[in-house]
């Protein structure tokens, strides 16, 4: 089967490794340790360049040094919430601009966490994530000429009893869609940019359904956001195509360059088909 | 339930080889011989306790970071908690057996946490009934698999043996458990230092086993919900309680125990608010929310920046 878009790929392959991990999840589960214990025995392999090479269709990956970085802390403190902010920087004078960004946590059941489809001015964001493990984190700019550039950082698994599932069970299915926008007066990288920070926030478990639930003897389906699109008017701002690695209530904050619309606008899709959208009136312009 | 299987044989050659040594030696000076009971202090009549070290869970201290404990009464015992080892779990064992040979009735979890549970299957063949939040399962089920896998990397093979064991007897509100002449209150909290927190307070001798819902020296980690816990210490403090046995840190006098917690959680909540007022990130939230309290705790670089972005994290929704 093969797709012509790569988008659509992208999105194909999310999905299939997203599986193919969920039932060797499943299976060390049903075997007990012993499937967990010789995963561990095993010798550690690098996934990077598969994933790189299923990802990307056997693209070319340039360094992204100094045009697509990545900034997380070292020690994912919170295993269910470790922020992220990825920022992609043009040398002054090259006139491509960047198209779409791929964030992949290695060693995650889903390795693809999220890819965004970036409009004008947006050049930073954030989000937070699930850090299962120990694991390398790659982020990848596909850039108005079609090249790939790749940066990556690694992240240490937390300690204690952080665990990257949800805190309160009790609460997460209340509210679920519920959406929060916010700009913020500050401007991200001085005033002759214009550009501007703005934040959406949402409800939603965005569970694995990795885990039996121990009640109900039933695996707890996958339940995630699973699209999400920020518009100015009628123009995108950002596209998040994304899966169970994105935490808990997706929370991302952007840049991006005012157009003089008058409204934003969220619609947000879950894995169960629900359509979330809502809308906020755009701040005056500073 | 998750079965962590183990190599009960030759862990059983080298705890004779470890016995032997011990006996040439002479003295087991410097060591503990395996299932030596743990030490345990008699906090009021009838009620027994182990004070775990403040640290983090590792392969040398077997896991024993909590306060676990048991309660005799006149016809059985109640286990609260069985520590952070099978290991650890069986010693607690050994030190009932010195104090009673009753039968042990109920093996009460006070939460989900590895060092609160993972001692559970040093007391399956007791006939126990395993007791727990009615949230208890789920939070076993959703974070056990991930909790085996993080701590045998850590703990290697101080782990073995571990088993989930889920509650048989789930509590939702208040219920009593009877000891023979003893009375055991049990109460499940709402979403506070975890989602399925409870705590069981002895009638008799008016002793509260908070669980981890009472940190004292220890700073109080962040896993269920910081306005559920600040809401659950008005709560807890109108328990007429004696003393407590807090999940981490020393025996306490009650409710002043509790006070600097809340200073603690209640700093913690008010940065957040702060930044998220002022459209700070989370990443600053990290390194910046509570750390005016760093000289009052211990293990506070562990746990600062965590409970920050758990905080931060929920307070956005405010």
């Amino acid at each position: 089967m093969t797709f012509d878009s790569t988008y659509m790929c992208k999105g194909r392959l999310m999905l299939r490794l997203g599986v193919r991990t969920l039932w060797v999840a499943a299976l060390a589960a049903a075997l007990g340790c012993g499937a967990a214990r010789s995963t561990l025995a095993a010798e550690p392999v690098d996934p990077w360049p598969e994933l790189a090479r299923d990802i990307f269709n056997g693209r070319q990956l340039a360094d992204g040094a100094g045009l697509i970085a990545i900034d997380m802390p070292y020690r994912a403190e919170d295993a269910a919430i470790v922020p992220v902010t990825l920022r992609a920087t043009l040398p002054p004078g090259d006139a491509r601009t960047v198209k779409v960004i791929t964030l992949v946590i290695d060693q995650n059941p889903a390795p693809v966490a999220a890819t965004f489809q970036v409009g004008a001015g947006v050049t930073m964001i954030s989000t937070r994530i699930r850090v299962d493990s120990y694991t390398n984190v790659h982020a990848v700019a596909e850039l108005s000429d079609g090249k790939l550039y790749v940066s990556t950082t690694f992240v240490k698994a937390s300690g204690g009893c952080s665990a990257p599932t949800t805190k309160n069970a009790e609460q997460v299915n209340a509210n679920v869609g519920q959406m929060r926008f916010r700009q913020f007066a500050k401007l991200s990288e001085g005033p002759a940019s214009g550009s501007r920070e703005a934040q959406i926030m949402i409800r939603h478990p965005n569970n694995s359904g990795l885990q039996r639930d121990q009640v109900t003897l039933l695996y707890i389906p996958v339940f995630f956001i699973k699209e999400l699109r920020v518009l100015q008017g009628d123009e995108l701002v950002l596209a998040m195509e994304s899966g169970i690695s994105i935490s808990e209530d997706p929370n991302i904050r952007f840049s991006y360059l005012p157009n003089g619309s008058n409204t934003f606008r969220v619609e947000a899709v879950d894995s169960s088909g629900h359509v979330f959208k809502s809308e906020w009136p755009a701040a005056p312009a500073m | 339930m998750l079965l962590w299987p183990c190599c009960y044989d030759s862990k059983a050659a080298r705890c004779l080889l470890a016995a032997a040594f011990l006996l040439m030696a002479g003295v087991g000076a410097g060591s503990v011989p395996p299932d030596a009971p743990l030490q345990v202090r008699e906090v009021a009549v009838g009620v027994f306790v182990h004070f775990g070290v403040n640290a983090l869970m590792t392969a040398e201290n077997e896991g024993a970071i909590a306060n676990i404990g048991f309660v005799v009464g006149d016809d059985a015992v109640a286990v609260i908690d069985t520590g952070g080892s099978v290991r650890e779990g069986r010693r607690l064992l050994a030190a009932i057996r010195n104090v009673t040979a009753k039968p042990i009735r109920y093996v009460i979890n006070t939460h989900a946490h590895p060092d609160h549970v993972f001692g559970n299957a040093a007391f399956a063949g007791e006939a126990a009934i395993f007791v727990g939040h009615r949230n208890l399962p789920r939070a076993l089920a959703l974070r056990g698999p991930y909790y085996l896998d993080a701590f045998r990397r850590s703990m290697g093979d101080a782990l073995d043996g571990v088993e989930l064991i889920a509650p048989q007897q789930l509590i939702d509100g208040e219920v009593k458990l009877d000891l023979g002449n003893r009375a055991l209150s049990l109460h499940a909290w709402a979403a506070a230092h975890s989602d399925s927190d409870l705590t069981v307070f002895d009638d008799t001798t008016q002793i509260l086993f908070a669980g981890d819902l009472v940190f004292v020296r220890h700073i109080p980690v962040v896993d269920g919900s910081l306005r559920g816990w600040l809401a659950a210490v008005d709560a807890l403090s109108r328990i007429p309680a004696r003393r407590v046995v807090p999940g981490h840190g020393p025996l306490a006098g009650w409710p002043l125990a509790l006070a600097g917690e809340r200073r603690y959680l209640e700093r913690l909540a008010q940065d957040c608010r702060a930044l998220i007022a002022t459209g700070g990130s989370i990443a600053e939230a990290a390194a910046t929310a509570g750390v005016s309290e760093r000289s009052q705790w211990e293990l506070f670089e562990a746990y600062s920046a965590r409970n920050a972005t758990a905080a931060f994290a929920e307070l956005e929704w405010e």
